[in-house]
Formats: C-alpha cells, sequence, structure tokens
C-alpha cells in the first residue's frame, strides 16, 4: 500500500545541513517556517535574504535561497536597494533585536515609513546572542545581562522597546504582528503571519513586519524549559502578542 | 559632436546616466547636491531608481543591495559623508561588488569648510573603511574628464568586481564647462548587462545555483578572498596607471598636482617657461594606483627640485610622491586649504622661489 | 588671449545669471575655453553673490584667480572687495544707482551704468542684469553681440517669452552705454 506523505521537509532549507543553533533556540524554527511558506507561494526561486548580524547571521549555513549578509543594522537599508533595483524579486530582512532595534534602528523606522515593499522578520529575545548576552534594547526591567550585571535599570537604561507598538505609529506600515513559537498552537499562527507578510509583498502592499519572540536559553542562562516558562511569563507579558496593523482590514 | 555648457555636477550625473546607471541613493551634503537633485530628475525618465536615503549609512547600504542585482548603481557624498560611506565601501570591496561613487571633497577634517579642496587623498587612496581594501581612484581635472572618467568607471568596476571612486572637488562640481557627452546606452544594451551578471546577482535562484553575497562569513577560512582581492590589486601597477607628463623631458624643477590643482599648475607652467625657468607637470590623473614611476624614473642630474600643489594643508600626496623620489631631490609644498582655492599666482611664487633655491 | 570676469552684488540681483549667459553663449557660439564658477555668500537670498567667467584661446588654468581684467559690481561692498583685484588697465562696470564711493584709481577704465534706476524706468527691475550685460559686451567686444541676443532668446525667451522683448530692449540700451565707452 503506498503511503501518504503528510510532512516533508523544505527545500528552502539545506538538505543535509544540521542546525547549529543552541538547543532551544527558536531560529531553527522560523528558517524552517520561512522554507515552507515560500515553497507554498512558489517562489522560492525569487527569494533573496537580507541577512542581520548577530545569530541571524548564522542562517547563511543553512537557508538555500540568494542570500546577503548586511552590514549590522542596515539589512532594511540594504532591502530597499535590492527590491527597487530588482522588483521582480521576493525580499526579506532576518533580523535579531540588536540589529533591528538597536544599532538599525534608523533604518528600520525609516524604511517602514517610505513603506518599503519587502518583508521584515524580526526575532525578539531580548539579549544580543552571538556576542555573548550583552544588554538589548528589549531586555527585560531587571534582567541580566553581561553589561548590565545588576539588571536592567530604567533610571541608566531605560525601558524595553516595542517595535511593533513603535512601528504602529506611522502612518505607511502594511501589516504588523507579534507572534512567538513556544507553543504547537503559536508556530502555526507564526507561519500564518510569516505567509501573510510575503502575500503582501507578493501584492505589492508595502511593508509587512513578523516580530517573533522568542527565548535564548544560553544568554538567560537557563535551561529550555525553564527558558519557555520565563517567555510565557515575562517576555509575553512586556510584549503581547496580536496584530498591530493590518490595513487589509480597513480595505 | 555638439558641445554643451554643463555645472560639474550635472554632467557627472548625466554622464552616469547615459552609462547605464539606473540606481542611485544619497544624502543632502553640499557642495554635491546638484548630483541627486539632477539624478531625481533624470532617473525616472529611463525607468532608473532614485532613493533619498536617510542617512549616508542608509544610502551606502541601499547602493550595497542594488548593486547586488546586477543593476548599475552609483552614489555621491562629501567629505564627512564619505566617512559615513566607509562601512558600506568596505563592505562591496569584501563582497566584490562593483559600485561607483563621487567624493566631492570639502576642506579639512570634521564637518570641514563646505568650499573647495582636496583634503581627503589619504582617505580615498589608503583606507576608505576598515579592512586593507584597495579601489581605483580617479580624480579629474575638467568637467569634460569627470564625465569620461564617471562614464567609463562602470566599466572599471565591473571589470574588477570592485568599487570604482571618483575624487573630485567643489570647483569641479560646480564650475561649469563645454563638454561632449557620451553616447546613450539604450534599455537593450542595459538589459543585457544587468542578464549577463544574473549568475552572480542575489535575484532569486533556484537552490543547486544559489548566489551568496559573503563581504566575510562565518565557516570557512576568508584568507582565498583576500588573496585574490590582492591579485587584482596587483595587476593595476601594469595596466591603470595614469598620468599625464607635460613638458618633463627637459625640466629642471617638476610640479605635481591632481585635479583642479594641476589644471592650475599646468597654466603656470607656460608662464614659468616665457620667464625661462624649464618646468614640468606630473599629474595623477589615477591617484590609485599610483603613477610612483613617472618620478621615481626622473633623471635627477637634470630635475633638481619637486614642487607638490595641493589644496591640502596637510600637503597628503606628497606622501606617495616622497615614497617614490626616495630623497633624490628637495621637495617642497605650494598648499591651500579650507575652502580657498589654488591661483596660478601662488603657484608662479612659490615655483620661481623654488627655481631660486635649486637652480 | 584670456579675458577674466568677475561680476558681483546681492543676491537677487542677477549676478549669476549674467555670468552664465555670457558663458553659455561663449560655449555655444565659439570654439574658445570658456569656464563659470559660482561662489555665493553664506546666505543664498539678501546675501552677496559673485561669479566668474574665464573665456580663453587657451587651455584655462584656475577658473578663480587673484587678478582679473574685467569687474562688474552691483553694490557697494563688492566694489570695495573686489576693486584691488582688478589689474590696472581693466575694465569696472558700476551701477551707480546705488554705487555712490569714488574708486579712486585712475589707471582703470570706468563705465557707469545706472542698472537699478534704468531698469525701474523701464517698469522692470530685474532687467539689471542684462542692461549691465549689454553694457559689458557693448565696450568689451569679448564675444559678438549677435551670439549674446540668440542666448538671451535661447535661454530666457523660451522659458517666459513674455519679457523677452523687454530683456532685449533692456541688452540694447546697456549696449549703447558700453559701445560709447569703448
Amino acid at each position: 500500500m503506498a503511503m501518504e506523505k503528510v510532512y516533508k521537509r523544505t527545500i528552502g532549507v539545506k538538505p543535509n545541513a544540521v542546525s547549529g543553533f543552541c538547543p532551544g533556540c527558536m531560529h531553527g524554527t522560523i528558517h524552517k517556517l520561512i522554507g515552507e511558506v515560500v515553497e507554498e507561494l512558489g517562489m522560492l526561486d525569487k527569494l533573496v535574504r537580507c541577512e542581520g548580524v548577530g545569530c541571524c547571521g548564522l542562517g547563511q549555513l543553512y537557508v538555500s535561497h540568494d542570500l546577503n549578509i548586511s552590514a549590522h543594522g542596515r539589512a532594511c537599508a540594504v532591502a530597499t536597494g535590492l527590491k527597487r533595483a530588482n522588483p521582480e524579486s521576493l525580499v526579506y530582512t532576518y533580523q535579531g533585536d540588536g540589529d533591528l532595534a538597536s544599532i538599525g534602528l534608523g533604518e528600520t523606522v525609516s524604511a517602514a515609513n517610505r513603506g518599503e515593499n519587502f518583508t521584515v522578520i524580526f526575532v525578539n529575545n531580548g539579549i544580543y546572542g552571538m556576542t555573548g548576552g550583552q544588554m538589548a534594547p528589549t531586555t527585560l526591567i531587571g534582567m541580566k545581562a553581561s553589561t548590565a550585571p545588576k539588571g536592567r535599570d530604567p533610571k541608566e537604561h531605560g525601558y524595553p522597546i516595542h517595535m511593533c507598538e513603535v512601528l504602529s505609529q506611522l502612518t505607511a506600515p502594511y501589516y504588523l504582528e507579534r507572534t512567538s513559537c513556544n507553543t504547537p498552537a503559536n508556530v502555526r499562527k507564526t507561519k500564518a503571519a510569516i505567509k501573510k507578510a510575503f502575500q503582501n509583498q507578493i501584492d505589492g502592499k508595502g511593508f509587512s513586519m513578523v516580530e517573533i519572540v522568542t527565548t535564548c536559553p544560553t544568554n538567560w542562562g537557563m535551561n529550555e524549559l525553564k527558558a519557555l516558562d520565563f517567555l510565557e511569563e515575562k517576555m509575553l507579558a512586556e510584549y503581547p502578542l496580536g496584530v498591530y496593523r493590518d490595513k487589509s482590514k480597513e480595505e | 559632436m555638439a558641445r554643451v555648457f554643463m555645472k560639474g555636477c550635472e554632467a557627472i550625473a548625466e554622464a552616469a546616466t547615459r552609462a547605464g546607471c539606473r540606481f542611485f541613493a544619497g544624502y543632502p551634503i553640499t557642495p554635491q547636491n546638484e548630483i541627486p537633485e539632477y539624478f531625481a530628475r533624470r532617473l525616472p525618465e529611463v525607468d532608473g531608481v532614485f532613493v533619498q536615503g536617510e542617512s549616508e549609512v542608509a544610502s551606502v547600504n541601499m547602493l550595497y543591495g542594488a548593486v547586488q542585482t546586477g543593476t548599475r548603481s552609483m552614489s555621491s557624498s562629501s567629505s564627512t559623508g564619505i566617512s559615513l560611506y566607509s562601512e558600506g565601501i568596505s563592505y562591496c570591496a569584501s563582497a566584490r561588488l562593483p559600485i561607483v561613487y563621487v567624493n566631492v571633497g570639502r576642506g579639512g577634517p570634521g564637518i570641514g569648510a563646505i568650499k573647495p579642496a582636496q583634503q581627503d587623498y589619504k582617505q580615498a587612496t589608503k583606507a576608505s573603511g576598515n579592512g586593507g581594501f584597495e579601489m581605483i581612484v580617479l580624480s579629474p581635472s575638467t568637467v569634460q574628464e569627470a564625465v569620461d572618467m564617471t562614464y567609463e568607471a562602470f566599466d572599471l568596476a565591473e571589470r574588477d568586481m570592485n568599487p570604482v571612486l571618483i575624487l573630485t572637488d567643489g570647483v569641479i562640481g560646480t564650475m561649469m564647462e563645454p563638454v561632449e557627452l557620451p553616447p546613450m546606452k539604450t534599455p537593450e544594451e542595459i538589459a543585457a548587462m544587468k542578464e549577463a551578471r544574473r549568475p552572480v546577482s542575489a535575484v532569486g535562484h533556484s537552490p543547486e545555483e544559489q548566489v551568496r553575497i559573503l563581504p566575510g562569513g562565518v565557516g570557512s577560512s576568508f584568507e582565498p578572498v583576500n588573496i585574490a582581492a590582492a591579485e587584482l590589486y596587483k595587476s593595476w601597477v601594469d595596466k591603470d596607471v595614469r598620468v599625464e607628463e607635460y613638458m618633463v623631458d627637459d625640466a629642471e624643477i617638476i610640479l605635481t598636482a591632481y585635479g583642479i590643482s594641476a589644471r592650475i599648475a599646468k597654466v603656470a607652467i607656460k608662464e614659468l617657461r616665457a620667464e625661462g625657468i624649464k618646468a614640468g607637470l606630473i599629474r595623477p590623473i589615477a591617484l590609485h594606483p599610483f603613477p610612483y614611476k613617472s618620478y621615481g624614473n626622473l633623471n635627477f642630474d637634470q630635475v633638481k627640485g619637486i614642487l607638490d600643489v595641493e589644496m591640502s594643508i596637510p600637503a597628503q600626496m606628497v606622501w606617495d610622491v616622497e615614497h617614490a623620489v626616495q630623497g633624490r631631490c628637495p621637495i617642497k609644498e605650494c598648499l591651500r586649504s579650507g575652502g580657498e582655492i589654488m591661483t596660478k599666482e601662488k603657484v608662479l611664487n612659490a615655483a620661481r622661489e623654488l627655481a631660486k633655491e635649486v637652480l | 588671449m584670456e579675458r577674466n570676469l568677475i561680476v558681483a552684488g546681492f543676491g537677487g540681483q542677477g549676478v549669476m545669471m549674467l555670468g552664465t549667459l555670457l558663458a553659455q553663449a561663449t560655449c555655444d557660439s565659439t570654439d574658445k575655453h570658456v569656464t563659470y564658477f559660482p561662489s555665493y555668500g553664506a546666505a543664498m537670498r539678501g546675501g552677496t553673490a559673485n561669479c566668474y567667467v574665464v573665456i580663453s584661446d587657451d587651455e584655462i588654468g584656475a577658473p578663480v584667480m587673484d587678478a582679473v581684467e574685467d569687474l562688474i559690481v552691483f553694490n557697494e561692498p563688492s566694489l570695495h572687495k573686489f576693486l584691488p583685484q582688478l589689474k590696472p588697465g581693466g575694465f569696472l562696470f558700476v551701477n551707480n544707482s546705488i554705487v555712490t564711493s569714488d574708486p579712486g584709481r585712475d589707471d582703470i577704465k570706468v563705465v557707469e551704468v545706472p542698472v537699478t534706476q534704468m531698469a525701474i524706468d523701464m517698469g522692470n527691475p530685474k532687467v539689471l542684469n542684462i542692461i549691465m550685460l549689454g553694457a559689458y559686451v557693448g565696450a568689451t567686444e569679448v564675444v559678438p553681440k549677435e551670439v549674446i541676443v540668440e542666448t538671451i532668446k535661447n535661454k530666457l525667451g523660451k522659458k517666459k517669452p513674455e519679457f523677452l522683448p523687454m530683456n532685449l530692449e533692456a541688452f540694447e540700451k546697456g549696449y549703447a552705454i558700453g559701445a560709447a565707452a569703448r
């Protein structure tokens, strides 16, 4: 009896690559979702990734579609040039919170404000991963980091920045949603959000961003399960999931 | 061909358009605003893209993105803005991307004087960013040369898959002169150029043909890439040195200058000759690779002194001249800076003084 | 043969337009070398403005120089600033409607043209620069009169054809004053 194939690995990720991301990190899941979504849209051969710097940059080892390494923070500027010069490409940036919300804040806000027609995948784990646990603009109050050894203190460091809320103050962005990958249900929601963000680009709608709240067990100094609890209790309290802008609902 | 009367900045932008440049990103800064303003009008007429970036940093990174698609792409800025370009230029050099950019220089470090100067020689030729990369650097003396160099710069950049810099100043940028413009590339030619680069462009490919634009990277060693780049830089010494030698054969003193200063020195030489001073000119047209041999091969039994003429204080090109001359004759400097423009009278006086000392 | 000119005045007096028209005409109708170099004061509106025009049979060196053959001044500060740069034997064109100082040099030729008043009398204060251009060409014959008239038609006539007759009349009035001063 012929077996029905109900699941196959996406060809958007290299067939023999084994993820080198830390255990409990959600980057691997998100890469898989991007591959699946764009494969389903039949656009893998048009896909170009502008890759941020940090743990995001490890993606270059795993994805099978065209990519560039963008300078730290500049992915939204690079994507602007790339998409404008070649509108047929399906362009996305893949950036962490240090990249998108700290060094690249200007590029992110400006690209969103121009309504650039590309897709932003923003992975927010509240800390710098690759460089070893330094404080990010998204680090929670009281959360310890290697550059804030006593924990984030609002008097000295200010408060966590909420990118979906910040960008929702602009007129141009078409779609802004915050999701997570902490449960199977949320993984499915994230996949749907990523698909919508790419479909918007295909339809020429303009700037779409999916912010995905994730864990960093290594730099949070917790095991994988504790990190999931921390995400649920603390991160999602600071960064509520939901849709912050969806112009398709207004149309 | 008919002469048209054009401002340097606008002539540069028109020449780039005719060369097939179809993407420009930049940020306002004096004295080069006429370049982005011209492109903002011109590129939409030819299905090109103009973007005013939110900063120089963003603009140069937009350029990095656009050029990856095989589109001829260019930017321009001035001195302090060019410093902010360092990141993107270094990325383009590392990933071997053929951008063209123009520095219409200002006078001095920091924000500098907005009036004309040649204060960015070392930055342009020695270290336009981190990592020790090199670029061909061209410097025009006339608006016509600015046109011809811009037109050719795209070919040079694509030949080498490496950035090319045109270093000029606020005199060439803002003055008007008659020029003959080069022919306009047809849409078919431009499409063919883009198509030819498709196998190495980040425009989307099947997994088997994946294109990865890596200005460095994680994983494997980057040494082979650096070795290949170093070989490219060495190859320029034989084929890309460009220099004008004027009345050098019987010269007893040599004036040396580039860009705007060189045309002033050249006119001074005619007057010096009329006074009986045998003067000649060495003008580097490409500042990198530098024409060391033009100085090194001088007959120092005959040449008794060199006058380095620059609109920079301290002098900068003189560093390269000294490297070539190796102490075989005295080198004096004739300098202006901070927005003060070199004049023939100043060059004449400095040359007469040198002649009196060494002849 | 090389001839250098400085034109100087307030922003808004048409200093740059005078310089460009002269240089453009030279480019269009001769095979001479020509450069035009603008220099603005700190503020573009109401500040000082000056430009340099060089016309030569040979390659031109500096488009800016310390010593010039010809100087046109539209206001008092420009006279004081640039007069020392005028070579002996040179031409000074003065807008004596508002410049009242005596240049105090007997080694130069002075052509007084009350362009501000003449322009007001013609009913359009803006044409003062065209009157002065006429005077300059009339006195120096640096380029043939017809060449400038052609350029005025091309550059000014196309944008605002309704002002062309007045501009041509302004040029003629200035030219007559210049020619008389030869």
